[in-house]
């Protein structure tokens, strides 16, 4: 699904490399972890995937279903199937959120080729799945995030992503910000989308979310490399004892 | 004070191109404007109060000339019920105008008032003009009292079951329009003006509006799409206790358009909102000047203006709020914003706040700013293509002022155009 090859970024403005040689490869149906440290290039990766400015690729490579991303404007990406669940959803006055959920689901839905959903098509769709992330129908008129808890702005992003129907889901620090129900509530809206044609990429700090959120694989990132890759109890192992001892052990 | 030689000579080839209209009540009012425009000359670059904006223009005695625009487009507001009166670069058309009698409102032409010894609108004609020429001098709406060859004049009584619709076609390339209109609203009574079209090559037009103790008006008004077309507008409102005036414009296109909005608050209670929304590509020069004058005690007044530029265009918002001695409780609310869709263009923005009196809340906010890029990103990583999503990022700044719009099928048919304005320069 997912395929990354020695991926090396810096940013745009100053000479600070930030990925240092990624490989990673996630299959479609499987659930990654990364967890790593602050400052260890997990965001930078979940940005350089989804296409945002500021950041230039120096080497290597990166494709989804085959298809190399590196080259295409987010939209496109997005297009292609991938998704990212932001740590900090953007607000966004003046739009309301209905039009923007039916102007990006109508938008890949062109891009691919396919019919768009009319607005009674849509409405129905929306107001189902709304239902089963407790997003009433205030949250959908309201601008963009707009004076949205930050609980109610992650169920966004699930509402977004249970749209889109991406092939390609990351998650870049969906816990941050949640209390334990919000989180409950989030991680059962991503498990409902997992599917065997699906892959998901789960960037975290902690373990907890990944009780809600079993992985099949967990990596550890460190300095803008994958340092160690293992099971769910990786993770385990993490919480317990931190990151230093897998840092000393690569040393 | 003799004024200086250039604004002098300025001014008197200007009054040489034209010639006074003469005959009925309005004589009077037309002489004292005459001597209005003499004593204070017309704008230059020099005056203070057209520092942003470059009259000389609009004083010529010749207009500019300025292509026709030929759109595929049904006119805003085509499929409203209203009242429809057609201007023709400046001449009333009465083949494309509607019948005038309407429930709850008389509605005359100027020039008809010629031919009349007495009539209501004679003791109004010039007056609240004149009024608004201190503590700022407003040359060119003096010129308009003085010269102005027709416009109608509208006397709300009760509440029409349907807008008056004002029409300003364009014609010909070289048009110099002059319209006055006077509207009294009654006491309790309510009416909606609209207005929209280029008018002419260059278009003077001057509104007074004197609404009574709970009179209301709306006013909505779109400029029309021409390119080279150049407008100085005045509305000159003086507002009663408990009465209400809304006013929005939309400006789209245009290579010169002054917009002033003098608002007088003489009675208690009374609510003043004056809103903008403009789009500017290119050759385009849009100025809001806006006087807002509160001398009663607990009234409101609003200013929303927000400009969309581009490709060197150029927006300038003067606004003041003067709060006299006495208007306690004031609530005077004023905000101009805009945003630059490219580094060429430019926003000049002078808000002001004078008040005498210590018992108000006045607040003023102006910004210039660029799309945001969070936003934009966002908007592109859930797959909507750039240019769709700076146009609705676009819209979404647009809004605040639409908003304003009390009318929500006027405000959706507006929102629509600026959408397709959008869409077609993507």
């Amino acid at each position: 699904m997912l395929e990354i090859k020695n991926l090396h970024v810096k940013l745009e403005d100053e000479d600070k490399q930030i990925l240092k040689g990624v490989d990673l490869k996630v299959e479609a149906g499987k659930v990654h972890a990364i967890m790593g440290p602050n400052g260890s290039g997990k965001s930078t990766l979940s940005y350089v995937l989804s296409g945002r400015d500021g950041y230039e690729v120096t080497e290597g490579t990166a494709s989804l279903g085959g298809e190399e991303l590196l080259d295409l404007e987010a939209e496109e990406r997005a297009a292609l199937g991938l998704f990212l669940a932001f740590q900090y959803p953007v607000e966004i006055p003046g739009v309301g959120n209905m039009t923007f959920l039916r102007t990006a689901v109508n938008a890949q839905r062109k891009a691919r080729g396919e019919e768009e959903l009319s607005a009674g098509e849509f409405l129905k769709v929306v107001r189902e799945k709304a239902k089963t992330l407790k997003i009433d129908a205030d949250m959908l008129k309201r601008p963009v995030n707009v004076g949205f808890s930050g609980g109610e702005k992650k169920r966004n992003e699930i509402l977004q992503m249970a749209m889109l129907e991406p092939k390609m889901c990351i998650l870049d620090e969906t816990d941050s910000g949640l209390d334990v129900d919000a989180m409950k509530l989030v991680s059962e809206g991503v498990n409902a989308l997992r599917d065997a044609g699906r892959g998901f990429l789960v960037i975290t700090h902690y373990q907890r979310l990944l009780d809600h959120i079993k992985p099949d694989v967990v990596h550890i990132m460190a300095n803008g490399r994958i340092v160690k890759t293992g099971g769910p109890e990786l993770a385990l192992e993490v919480e317990n004892n931190g990151y230093a001892d897998i840092l000393a052990e690569i040393a | 004070m003799a004024l200086p030689e250039l604004k002098q000579t300025a001014t008197e080839a200007r009054l040489a191109a034209l010639s006074l209209p003469q005959g009925g009540c309005l004589d009077a009012g037309r002489a004292a404007a005459v001597a209005r425009v003499q004593t204070l000359g017309l704008p230059d670059r020099r005056d203070e109060y057209w520092k942003y904006t470059r009259p000389d223009t609009l004083v010529t005695a010749d207009a500019p000339t300025a292509e026709v625009f030929e759109s595929t487009e049904a006119p805003v507001f085509d499929a409203m019920d209203r009242v429809k009166i057609v201007f023709v670069d400046g001449v009333f058309d009465s083949a494309a105008s509607d019948d005038l009698s309407l429930e709850g409102v008389t509605i005359d032409r100027l020039s008809d008032l010629a031919d009349t010894d007495i009539h209501w609108a004679k003791d109004l004609y010039g007056v609240l003009e004149a009024r608004g020429q201190t503590p700022v001098a407003r040359p060119l709406a003096a010129l308009n009292t003085a010269y102005a060859t027709d416009g109608v004049v509208i006397h709300v009584t009760g509440k029409p079951s349907k807008p008056i619709s004002l029409i300003y076609k364009h014609a010909d390339t070289a048009s110099d329009a002059i319209l006055h209109h006077v509207i009294r609203v009654e006491s309790g009574a309510e009416a909606t003006i609209l207005e929209n079209g280029p008018a002419a090559s260059r278009f003077n037009k001057v509104t007074e509006i004197d609404i009574a103790d709970g009179g209301t008006l709306h006013h909505i008004r779109a400029q029309g799409r021409d390119h080279a077309r150049r407008a100085a507008t005045h509305m000159f409102t003086r507002l009663g206790s408990g009465s209400v005036y809304k006013s929005f414009t939309l400006t789209v296109n245009g290579v010169l358009t002054r917009n002033e909005q003098v608002i007088e608050l003489t009675g208690d209670d009374a609510v003043a909102h004056v809103a903008g929304a403009c789009v500017g590509d290119g050759d385009f020069h849009h100025d809001d000047t806006v006087f807002i004058t509160h001398d009663a005690v607990n009234c409101e007044s609003r200013q929303v203006f927000k400009k969309v530029l581009r490709n060197g265009a150029t927006g300038v918002f003067q606004g003041k709020i003067l709060v006299k001695e006495g208007a306690q409780k004031t609530d005077g609310y004023q905000i101009s914003q805009s945003l630059l869709l490219d580094e060429d263009s430019q926003f000049l923005a002078k808000p002001e706040l004078e008040i005498y009196a210590d018992d108000v809340a006045c607040s003023h906010g102006s910004t210039s700013g660029a799309i945001d890029d969070d936003a934009l990103f966002y908007l592109r990583s859930r797959g909507v293509p750039h240019g769709v999503a700076t146009d609705l990022l676009t819209l979404a700044f647009l809004a605040e002022a639409v908003e304003e719009i009390e009318h929500e099928d006027i405000a959706a048919e507006l929102v629509d155009r600026l959408e397709g304005w959008l869409a077609r320069r993507r």
